[in-house]
């Protein structure tokens, strides 16, 4: 008897080491999931102010036609980071954020499955982030291959190419590990009672991403390593001479980047499935249907890659076969759409800025998602496709989509991070400062693009210079817009303000309400039991 | 501004207007499309800001508790999966149109270089014709970074070229693509033509084009720094000005076939060398011979261009790194001439002051 | 269940930790390193192999930690299945990883091959065939010739196939408790795997001596490296896991119902043998 209360006792002094790690190895050494969330969620907000910026040289290069501010080569190194950054550095890391804080508090686990290769996949991105910007310095530059690094432009760059290679693979890595974690979390440390059609959406969707992203992540590893032996040990798979292929290039890289672009929504998707219901006062519309959807969209999501390639000339059957297979991932697509309007449907709404944010997804997703079916339609693609038009849908689906769903998650989540509610009248100067600035940027520039101005080009003919103006002074404004959100609400809410309870949000349901805010450090360190 | 002839319009919404079939098959099912794809919008948005006005809290409307419904449910997945099949149904027959490049009148191979189009026609009225087309508009339209420019711009800025691609109307065209260096991408908007140029492989397209003008597209694919600086224009004509274009392009080719053997003086070639020097070498190197300093070489007070010649002619004409090789793009005579342009310009003094096209005939074996 | 797991809690999370954040940064050298070294600037390989060896030595104690923990019994049996999950989800990442060569494999003798030969491109390639194992289009490539299955890849596909076998057994026995068994068996595999890769580097030598086989030779040696190159790297890391296991057997590490790094590097061990055999079919016989 008197052993078990040594024991205790040694279990709990030993306990408090654990608790309250101080400084700077509280963040350096962590293994808390919501630390490590913390430490993603910055990061990503830091890459996509860089990511921003470069956008912003890049919208003011395009102010006027002719060259004004930078060569035509440093052009495309701008845009080919502000991809990367964007894509690897701010969208998919702010995701796994989410993911860190949410999935435990969700499925009441106490915390990550591997808490220690948590912390190695968030402290693999500082690595990557540095390799890539550091690649702007080294002679010749960063690469400008475009974010896609097609083959063989890829290979007549300097040794930025060579580093941003180096950083995709650590990325990899890091992405597959966080995956491995949270698919493991999810499916071995739910409460008991909790099964798989009982567990919230945002982890249903982050299930199946992480699924995705352990299929592609080593597919794009692969690709680029192929890249690497072209660039520098003689190989030929990218090279005709020797019986290779560019177009083998874009195969496998696309291969990787369809799935890719749904690994950016589905997390979005689920944080939305799980605002809407919240502010209707109401359960979600047709939660199965939900997951078949995203189940769908994922598998459906491996064959339709070649539609980023109707111009490379395939085969009249490989066009036709790609082109159909594209336009069916609307349908899933829609079902989401139809299950979120038919959730707030007849219910008790109130439009707090989570919930600003979640309606704006839809809205302006939708549009990116139409404009998407669109360019999914062959002959039209050909016209489209490199063009602005493709800029408009993606930024569409990405900014408004990807993005605004983060916001969305940040204002409905960050009581329970910080303890503190956010202001509630900035959040909805964020939201429609964000909304209408996003649209002014990136509106005009389907006309653009159905007229005919190619991407990636750093001057245009003069017919263009109108709807180039609107687009960089939207891009300066949205700028402009999330600086104020970092500023005006993100820093106050972790400085004070007014206590949030456990539960702000008189609709919201799920574990992660029934701990304090802010959540202790520790939580569910016994399962609760689900009824 | 004002709109670009055969190019965008200034505030153009929609597509360029058609100047084929393929094209206005295109311009039709976007706009089909377009409808569709609005009205769905309207739909589903009129619902769901029907909602947020409705069924609000502050409304007092209270939340029902429903939460599936299988026969919606299955309906709105089989209405969609319809409605997406109905629309690809007529895109398939211009897909099938698109491919079906047989019986061509006349068969034009394009190559992609950077940053600049080969023509070769291969078949059909006028083979044989082969030239390169580059742009035309001045860089003193373009300016710098810090550098205004000193010139004002044409009102087909960027899209204008020293050769165009002259092809008769309602012929059908069968062109080639491939390219030299990386993927370029050959488009004209208004013919809805696009196709990727890939170095080591051939792909074909075809247009039909059935109003006479002057058509504008522009490279559609990173090719690089001048990826922007590489337009393409095609000029439409009757059946007989096309005869007379490849009367006139055939004499000014045999003209042009300089006697390799013939024998220059520095002050000749030199001039040569300068027009060869703006049209190839001035992107990478400058026209102040200084390069970009680690990106791309000086030729002013480069050891190379001071030393032998045959080191210069081996690097002109094979490559090295960045550099591409000329040995397919330019003349004997060019090759020499520009050679011998940059060993005697700028600081340039060089030993070795003259290469003659012989030599690089010679060199080329 | 080993006799200290009583105590286990019910989920094990582990204290801070040093290891990830240092493994982050060697990897960070590693990485500058290797792009240093590609474009030949002399400090590059020093910072890329120190790179390496950080990062080994980061993984060998934080492995340690792990086992550490493991043995003092604090992995409950939901552990235990967490990385029964883990190690399934990765390997199915590594087959992802292969499917990429393999795909470059098909692609390129099935669509680009006859595609190059066929009628069209005779403007580019007048005489060109497309026969596999060509030294490409362009002329630029020296000839070679192409490497058959007899007699070393069928030896080596025997040796990989025993390997599994030995393997087997050596499980067998670790469940039966029979410690000295298992560490022959185990050993035993450990043996035909190094034996595999000596013939293996012999293999190599013998294609760039006497075939003129090499990485450069064409769209044939890239893939034709890459594939079996990445499969040897792998065996290697088995051969390595195996290895550690055997050690930990040694040590008197792992029970008859609880030693899920001897599962986790036996799965492993059969996925490189399925990979072999995949290449086996389609690099050498086909
Ligand atoms: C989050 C990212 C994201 C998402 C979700 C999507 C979604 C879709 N995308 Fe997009 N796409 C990108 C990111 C994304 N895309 C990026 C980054 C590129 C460019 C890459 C590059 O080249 O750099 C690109 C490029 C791209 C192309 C290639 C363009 C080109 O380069 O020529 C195509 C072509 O088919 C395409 C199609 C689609 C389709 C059909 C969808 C569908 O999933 C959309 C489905 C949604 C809807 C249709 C709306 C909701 C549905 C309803 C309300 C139901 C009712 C509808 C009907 C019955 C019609 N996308
Ligand atoms: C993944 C997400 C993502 C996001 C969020 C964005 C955000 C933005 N993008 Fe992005 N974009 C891509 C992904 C993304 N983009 C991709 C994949 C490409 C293709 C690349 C390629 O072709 O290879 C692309 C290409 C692309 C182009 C085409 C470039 C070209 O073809 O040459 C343009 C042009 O306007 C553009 C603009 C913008 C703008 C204005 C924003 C804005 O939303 C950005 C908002 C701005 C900020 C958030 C910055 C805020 C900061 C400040 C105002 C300064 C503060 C100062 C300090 C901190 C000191 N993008
Ligand atoms: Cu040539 Cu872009
Ligand atoms: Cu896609």
């Amino acid at each position: 008897m008197s052993s078990t209360t040594v024991d205790h006792a040694h279990d709990h002094s030993h306990d408090h080491a654990h608790d309250h790690p101080h400084g700077f190895r509280r963040w350096l050494f962590a293994t808390n999931h919501k630390d490590i969330g913390s430490l993603y969620l910055w990061f990503a907000f830091t890459m996509l102010l860089s990511g921003g910026v470069l956008a912003l040289m890049i919208r003011a290069e395009l102010f006027q036609p002719g060259l004004q501010l930078v060569q035509p080569e440093f052009f495309n190194q701008l845009t080919t980071m502000h991809g990367l950054i964007m894509v690897f550095g701010a969208i998919m890391p702010a995701f796994v954020g989410f993911a860190n804080w949410m999935i435990p508090l969700q499925i009441g686990a106490s915390d990550m499955a591997f808490a220690r290769m948590n912390n190695f996949s968030f402290w693999l991105m500082p690595p990557a982030a540095i390799l890539l910007v550091a690649s702007f310095w080294v002679p010749g530059g960063a690469t400008a291959a475009g974010w896609t690094l097609y083959a063989p432009l890829s290979t007549q760059m300097g040794p930025g190419m060579d580093m941003a290679i180096f950083a995709v693979h650590i990325m990899g890595a890091s992405s597959i590990m966080g995956s491995i974690n949270i698919i493991t979390t999810i499916l071995n440390m739910r409460a008991p009672g909790m099964t798989l059609m009982k567990m919230p959406m945002f982890c249903w969707t982050w299930l199946i991403t992480a699924y995705l992203l352990i299929a592609v992540m080593p597919v794009l590893a692969g690709a680029i390593t192929m890249t690497l032996t072209d660039r520098h040990f003689g190989t030929s798979f990218f090279n005709a001479a020797g019986g290779g292929d560019p177009v083998m290039y874009q195969h496998i890289f696309w291969f990787f980047g369809h799935p890719e672009v749904y690994i950016m929504i589905l997390p979005a998707f689920g944080i939305v499935s799980q605002i809407v219901p919240a502010f209707a006062r109401k359960p979600l519309f047709g939660y199965a249907s939900m997951v078949y959807a995203t189940a769908s969209i994922a598998i459906l999501s491996f064959i339709v890659w070649a539609h980023h390639m109707f111009t490379t000339g395939m085969p009249v059957t490989a066009q036709l076969f790609f082109m159909y297979a594209t336009m069916l991932i609307s349908v899933p697509t829609g079902v989401k759409v139809f299950n979120w309007v038919a959730t707030m449907w007849k219910g008790s709404m109130t439009f707090e800025t989570p919930m600003l944010f979640a309606v704006g997804f839809i809205f302006v997703f939708t549009m990116g998602g139409f404009t998407g079916l669109i360019l999914a339609v062959t002959p039209i693609d050909i016209q489209l496709q490199d063009t602005y038009y493709v800029v408009a849908h993606f930024h569409y689906v990405l900014v408004a989509g990807s993005l605004f769903a983060l916001f969305a998650g940040y204002y409905y989540w960050s009581p329970k991070w910080t303890g503190f509610m956010y202001n509630e009248t900035r959040g909805k100067i964020h939201f429609w400062g964000s909304l209408i600035a996003f649209n002014v940027t990136f509106f005009p520039m389907h006309f653009l693009g159905l007229a005919g101005m190619p991407r990636r080009y750093a001057d245009y003919p003069a017919q263009f210079t109108d709807f180039n103006q609107v687009a960089t002074i939207g891009a300066f404004w949205f700028g402009l817009m999330q600086v104020y959100f970092i500023l005006a609400v993100v820093i106050p809410s972790i400085k004070g303000g007014k206590p949030a309870p456990a539960k702000p949000w008189d609709g919201a349901e799920g574990l992660e309400w029934t701990v304090p805010s802010p959540a202790p450090f520790h939580t569910f360190e016994e399962p609760p039991v689900v009824k | 501004v004002v709109d670009s002839q055969g190019g965008p319009a200034v505030r153009q919404l929609n597509l360029q207007t058609p100047v084929t079939q393929i094209a206005e098959q295109i311009y039709s099912i976007h706009n089909l499309m377009l409808v569709i794809c609005l009205v769905i919008f309207i739909a589903v948005f009129g619902v769901m800001f029907y909602s947020i006005l409705k069924h609000r809290k502050s409304v007092g409307h209270e939340a029902a508790t429903f939460h599936e419904s299988t026969a919606v449910e299955i309906a709105w997945t089989v209405v969609p999966f319809l409605i997406v099949i109905g629309m690809a149904l007529p895109a398939t027959k211009t897909v099938v149109a698109m491919k079906d490049t047989s019986n061509a009148d006349l068969t034009i191979k394009v190559t992609g270089m950077q940053w600049k189009w080969g023509y070769d026609y291969l078949k059909g009225e006028g083979e044989g014709i082969s030239f390169l087309s580059t742009l035309a508009t001045p860089r003193t339209q373009v300016g710098a970074p810090g550098v205004a420019p000193t010139e004002a711009r044409g009102d087909n800025y960027l899209l204008e070229v020293d050769n165009q691609v002259v092809v008769p109307v309602n012929k059908k065209v069968r062109m080639i693509t491939t390219a030299n260096d990386v993927i370029h991408s050959w488009t004209i908007p208004a013919f809805g033509v696009k196709q990727d140029a890939i170095p080591g492989f051939v792909r074909d397209t075809w247009f039909k084009a059935e109003k006479i003008g002057t058509y504008r597209g522009q490279c559609v694919e990173l090719c690089g720094k001048e990826h922007a600086f590489m337009p393409i224009v095609v000029n439409v004509v009757s059946d007989e000005d096309y005869k007379k274009w490849v009367e006139t392009k055939k004499k000014e080719m045999a003209a042009k076939a300089d006697d390799p053997n013939k024998v220059w003086t520095v002050d000749e070639l030199k001039q040569r060398g300068e027009k060869v020097y703006a049209a190839n070498c001035v992107a990478c190197h400058q026209a102040s011979g200084k390069g970009v300093p680690g990106a791309f070489p000086a030729l002013d007070g480069s050891a190379v261009v001071a030393g032998e010649k045959a080191g210069q002619m081996a690097i002109v004409m094979n490559g090295k790194n960045g550099m591409p090789s000329w040995k397919a793009t330019l003349s004997d005579t060019e090759i020499a001439a520009v050679i011998t342009y940059t060993r005697n310009n700028w600081s340039n003094k060089s030993a070795e002051n003259i290469v003659q096209p012989a030599e690089v005939l010679a060199a080329r074996k | 269940m080993s006799s200290s797991h009583a105590k286990a809690p019910y989920y094990f999370v582990p204290g801070p930790s040093k290891w990830p954040v240092l493994a982050g940064s060697s990897l960070l050298l590693t990485m500058l390193g290797a792009s240093a070294w590609v474009n030949g600037l002399s400090w590059g390989s020093y910072a890329n192999l120190a790179g390496v060896f950080l990062t080994l030595v980061v993984l060998y104690n934080w492995f340690g930690d792990a086992i550490a923990e493991s043995e003092s019994g604090q992995y409950s049996a939901r552990i235990d299945v967490s990385y029964r999950w883990s190690m399934s989800w990765f390997i199915f990442s590594e087959v992802m990883f292969f499917a990429a060569f393999f795909g470059a494999l098909f692609y390129a003798r099935s669509i680009t091959m006859p595609w190059l030969a066929d009628l069209d491109h005779k403007v580019l390639w007048p005489d060109f065939s497309g026969q596999w194992g060509n030294a490409g289009p362009a002329g630029t490539i020296e000839s070679f010739k192409t490497m058959g299955p007899f007699p070393i890849p069928t030896i080596n596909t025997a040796l990989l196939l025993t390997s599994g076998v030995t393997l087997t057994i050596a499980h067998h026995a670790l469940r039966a408790g029979q410690r000295g068994k298992t560490a022959f068996w185990l050993f035993a595999t450990i043996v035909l795997g190094a034996v595999f890769m000596g013939f293996q580097a012999y293999e190599y030598i013998h294609a760039y001596h006497e075939l003129n086989l090499k990485l450069t030779s064409g769209i044939y040696g890239s893939t034709f490296f890459m594939l079996t190159g990445f499969h040897g790297f792998h065996v290697t890391m088995g051969a390595i896991m195996l290895s550690v296991v055997l050690f930990r057997v040694l040590k008197g590490h792992f029970t008859p119902d609880h030693h899920f790094a001897f599962e986790g590097a036996a799965w492993y061990w059969h996925f490189v043998d399925v990979v072999w055999l995949g290449l086996y079919v389609v690099v050498y016989w086909l």
